[in-house]
């Protein structure tokens, strides 16, 4: 049991993401509301995003920028020792601003489809539109 | 000039995009002519890359000029140079084929409709030339969102089953992207080649386990991979017809090229058929596909879901062809992506002309549709020749490449699918050509010999669907040069 914990606790990013993973997909699959169902994949992006970003991270690390950098000039700029273990990898970070872009888009479009669908059926449970549609 | 090919390529219709909104503003008239010419300059392009990589070689373009791992390099060989000349051309016969549709359908949105065109070719031609795994997400999700926004505009319902493809897509990028994100942790880098050369110290990792499963699945879902093909039926039948034959020919077939390229290239064959056991699983899983599609097909009394159907069993053929794990099946299914892209484009055109004149596209709508529109029915005729797998027609000479795969593979599964599919193929076209020949039309019933006047679809869309139906004959007999000269560069050598 001890070692089920020590398993949960050391690893716990990637158990917080995949359980936020599963909350949106249980909400996209189940809920009846196309509104909430949209929700649902934005929480299934974000966890995602959240998981890049934690495998940056590093313990006792610090944000990637160098103090007093500016300071210096000419061929001195560029003669920075740089102990890669003191800074945080800030790659994952870049790679989800644009993730985050295409999440925003993404949640764009389907509201905007939601709307149409309104426009149309007056209601956006999705058990009432469908039974609009076989009476059709 | 000509090293800035690939560059070109993909930013010429981005920017292009930008000058059809603000036309769509000013002057309606001018969104057909720039988006042409765009698509004009991407083939030109893309031919231009083909000839040097015939005759030089990979080509690696670097952005900016960082060199990779650093900056996103462009990534051109044998196999996307090719597929790279297959994109703008569909796209740019299809935008000349569907104007009267567009104009006619959404006269309103045309300025909408050219921009998501053109930026759903950019975001394709960007999958296919771009070599680094993060980019492909980004431009992934450029071509789904605007294929989400395409396929929207149509019927009553198109809304609604276009959101269902928003849901499944974005679940299938978003496991590519951790599939992605599982590669960056084990080797540090997002470059194909870089990631390729570090992986093979990790091949018995669980981190490279999962990121291939991931990676698999999330293709899977946006190839619409039986049994993860729901959102594609209903999608593909209520957009516009001018959407349809845009995205269904290009969609699928790109995506399908995505999943070779992480085969070869990313995971190499040795990972993917030595190491890992999945080789025969995955090739019955391509059998349950084209079965599936086939029967599912057969049900249908409605020509453009058929044809969706169609479209299941077709990836169900590449997806099955690349894992089968030698040298004839991989062929067979880069072959096939070609083909099928320009398979695809002919029936779907047809179906956009049928919509055009008869406004519908149920089997009763299409009762002597042969009188009076010969040349269209015709083209039919031709494209479903090539699905089913008849000699000179090019579909023949990809089933036999994957027939030939599949005995040497010994998977006699795959041959007898292939060999049902085609039977199925040629019961689900002669049902279709009957009704259009033999039945007459409602009006005309009891006149007995007098022949219906003739009421063909207008030239502009006539000439490009003949163009392509001559199209594929010629790809048949060509067959052997496109695989002398481009494919077998494109299949590595340790596949034998």
């Amino acid at each position: 049991m001890s070692d089920f914990f020590s398993l949960l606790l050391s690893k716990y990013n990637y158990w917080i993401y995949i359980t936020l993973m599963m909350i949106g997909l249980y909400a996209m699959i189940a809920k009846n509301n196309l509104v909430k169902k949209i929700v649902g994949m934005n929480i299934f992006q974000t966890a995602i995003i959240l998981f890049y970003i934690s495998i940056g991270a590093k313990k006792g690390a610090t944000i990637p920028i160098i103090e007093h950098a500016h300071e210096r000039h000419g061929s001195e700029a560029g003669s920075f020792l740089v102990q890669a273990a003191n800074y945080i990898n800030p790659l994952p970070h870049v790679l989800m601003l644009t993730a985050i872009v295409v999440s925003v888009a993404t949640l764009g479009v389907a509201l905007a489809l939601a709307i149409r669908i309104y426009n149309r059926y007056k209601t956006l449970e999705e058990d009432e539109i469908l039974s609009q549609i076989r009476k059709e | 000039m000509s090293e800035h090919y690939p560059a070109l390529l993909v930013t010429v219709p981005l920017l292009s995009a930008l000058f059809i909104t603000i036309a769509g503003w000013l002057k309606k008239g001018l969104c057909f002519p720039i988006a042409v010419a765009a698509l004009s300059v991407s083939l030109y392009s893309s031919l231009g890359l083909l000839m040097r990589i015939l005759s030089e070689g990979p080509v690696l373009y670097l952005l900016g000029g960082w060199p990779p791992p650093w900056g996103i390099a462009y990534y051109v060989d044998h196999l996307n140079g090719l597929i790279l000349t297959v994109v703008p051309l569909v796209a740019l016969l299809n935008l000349i084929a569907t104007k009267k549709v567009v104009e006619e359908e959404f006269p309103e949105k045309i300025g909408p409709f050219y921009a998501l065109y053109v930026l759903m070719v950019t975001g394709l031609l960007g999958i296919l030339v771009t070599g680094d795994a993060f980019n492909l997400y980004v431009l992934l999700e450029i071509a789904s969102l605007t294929g989400y926004g395409l396929l929207a505009m149509g019927e009553d319902r198109a809304p609604l089953s276009s959101l269902n493809y928003l849901y499944m897509g974005t679940i299938g990028a978003c496991f590519y992207l951790l599939g992605v994100g599982y590669l960056y942790i084990v080797t540090g880098s997002l470059n194909m080649l870089d990631i390729s050369s570090i992986l093979p110290s990790l091949y018995q990792s669980r981190a490279v386990l999962v990121a291939f499963i991931l990676c698999m699945v999330g293709l899977w879902i946006k190839m619409a991979f039986f049994p993860l093909h729901a959102w594609m039926p209903n999608a593909y039948t209520f957009a516009s017809s001018a959407a349809t034959s845009l995205v269904a020919p290009l969609m699928t077939k790109v995506m399908v090229y995505v999943m070779i390229r992480l085969i070869l290239t990313v995971f190499t064959p040795k990972f993917d058929f030595t190491v890992l056991a999945v080789k025969g699983p995955f090739v019955w899983l391509a059998v349950l596909a084209i079965v599936a599609g086939a029967v599912l097909a057969l049900a249908e009394r409605n020509l453009k879901r058929m044809l969706t159907y169609v479209i299941v069993a077709e990836v169900g053929y590449m997806v099955g062809g690349a894992w089968l794990g030698n040298r004839d099946g991989m062929t067979g299914a880069i072959l096939h992506i070609v083909n099928d892209a320009f398979m695809t484009l002919c029936v779907f055109l047809v179906v956009g002309n049928i919509v055009y004149k008869v406004k519908g596209y149920r089997f009763e709508n299409l009762k002597g549709l042969c009188r009076t529109m010969p040349f269209t029915m015709g083209a039919f005729v031709v494209g479903a020749l090539s699905i089913i797998g008849v000699p000179p027609t090019c579909g023949f000479f990809s089933k036999w490449y994957l027939l030939s795969g599949a005995i040497q593979a010994g998977h006699y599964g795959f041959v007898a699918a292939l060999l049902f599919s085609s039977l199925v193929n040629v019961v689900l076209f002669f049902r279709v050509i009957e009704i259009s020949y033999y039945e007459p039309r409602g009006e005309s019933h009891g006149h007995g010999a007098s022949s219906p006047a003739l009421n063909e679809a207008p030239v502009s869309m006539l000439v490009p669907l003949l163009m392509v139906a001559a199209g594929l004959i010629l790809l048949g007999l060509y067959t052997g040069d496109i695989i002398n000269h481009v494919i077998r560069f494109a299949v590595p050598a340790s596949l034998s």
